[in-house]
């Protein structure tokens, strides 16, 4: 492109970003496999050997996408020590808010009291660590100061009780960081990419208008094909989290914390073998007791470390989500 | 070209480091499922591992006849005389 005498003004050179604060909501109803194994004629110990599953959380009726969301950001701000009036920008990745337009974003944005420019993304499983990405490029590009970030889900609603694939799975929950400026560097290059190839692995059973249409209309669910998402996320994912490191310019030796998406706690045993992790890296196993809660997995797993002392302020964190799209993005974070 | 027992012997390493399992109880007439207790999940993982170990291609779609080891032996051995 040829310069002419009209030049456009600029934001400032790149600065730094990191994660300022984290927050999390988790949904309050604990359900015990034996709520769920009657539908799927399935067994406790079926259940946890194949996925380490031993009670995941729902949400109640009150506990809606909005509402999760906004209690886990409010948690995040005040870790970050920011005021809701300081975000310009809200990023909610979620795939269960169930109504295609406003965005659920700028009703969460206006609920704290804030007219930041606010909009959801949807990338599935994926969602959290999208956001993080386009949080950190919008900060250092000084296109934004504050941006939060919530990875939110409810599952319950879209998920079909009598799936042995998928019942077992799924469940509520919400997650946020804001992201701000810093003096160094917070959170690292982000690796991330489709494999729209294997499109159908999970998904939404059907369109919404063949829902219509249908003389029994009945939600449209969510779908999956177990095996071949596992090779995918176990082995694909395990190298790109190599390549994430490498990219970052680190290796394992120097990472504190591993947070891989909460999708099958055999998937992050497969990944943490296959990526040979030294035994000192605390690996987030937050599935066990909160299910598979999608967007919302990566962040409640980080914060709950936190909060167990297990993950302290300055460690490197090495985050990776990946799921429906197939979608994936990863990068390491200094944990707040 | 690896001999058959070569095969087995590190099949039965890959498979020691998924499951745990004894290498020696690794053996041509044990079932995956039956006799070793290898789920699908933990058979996914053993062919990913073999795969890359033999530089062969084992589609899900074939992994369903490898009952036994000895089936996966000789399907690692076709494979890599094919190729």
């Amino acid at each position: 492109m040829t310069a002419d005498a009209r030049e456009l003004g600029q934001t400032e050179t790149l600065r730094h970003s990191a994660v300022l604060g984290l927050g999390h909501h988790r949904a309050s109803r604990v359900v015990p496999n034996s709520e769920i194994v009657d539908a799927i004629d399935s067994s406790d110990e079926w259940i946890q050997q194949r996925s380490g599953i031993i009670e995941r959380r729902w949400a109640t009726p009150e506990e809606t996408v909005q509402m999760m969301s906004v209690s886990a950001a409010r948690e995040a701000l005040e870790d970050a020590g920011i005021q809701p009036g300081q975000l310009d920008c809200v990023i909610v990745a979620t795939v269960s808010h169930l109504m295609q337009t406003p965005s659920v974003a700028t009703a969460v944005a206006h609920e704290l009291g804030s007219t930041a420019a606010a909009f959801d993304i949807s990338a599935a499983c994926a969602g959290f660590c999208h956001g993080i990405a386009l949080a950190s490029d919008l900060v250092r590009a000084g296109s934004a100061t504050h941006v939060l970030v919530v990875g939110v889900e409810r599952l319950s609603d879209i998920t079909d009780p009598t799936d042995r694939g998928t019942a077992f799975i799924f469940a509520d929950g919400a997650g946020a960081a804001v992201v701000g400026p810093s003096d160094v560097a917070g959170i690292g290059p982000v690796v991330w990419g489709s494999d729209g190839e294997q499109y159908d692995l999970i998904r939404q059973r059907e369109d919404w208008r063949d829902v219509v249409a249908s003389p029994s209309p009945r939600m449209p669910h969510l779908v999956m094909q177990g095996r071949e998402v596992f090779r995918w996320a176990a082995f694909t994912m395990a190298k790109i989290a190599d390549e994430t490191l490498a990219r970052t310019g680190i290796t394992t030796e120097d990472l504190d914390v591993f947070v891989p998406h909460q999708a099958n706690m055999r998937i992050t045993d497969a990944m943490v073998r296959a990526m040979k992790l030294p035994d000192h890296v605390t690996v987030a196993r937050d599935i066990a007791h909160q299910g598979n809660a999608s967007a919302a997995s990566v962040p409640l797993a980080l914060r709950q470390l936190v909060l167990d002392g297990e993950a302290h302020s300055g460690d490197l964190a090495l985050l990776i989500a990946f799921g429906a799209g197939l979608s994936y993005a990863a990068q390491v974070i200094r944990v707040p | 070209m690896a001999t058959t027992e070569e095969i087995r012997s590190e099949l039965a390493e890959i498979v020691n480091e998924v499951t745990g399992i004894p290498v020696d109880d690794v053996q041509l007439d044990k079932s995956f499922t039956d006799d070793l207790d290898v789920d699908s999940l933990s058979m996914v993982e053993v062919v990913v591992a073999a795969e890359e170990k033999f530089s062969v291609r084992i589609p899900d779609d074939a992994v369903k006849d490898l009952k036994t080891v000895g089936d996966a032996v000789s399907y690692i051995e076709k494979a890599q005389a094919a190729a």
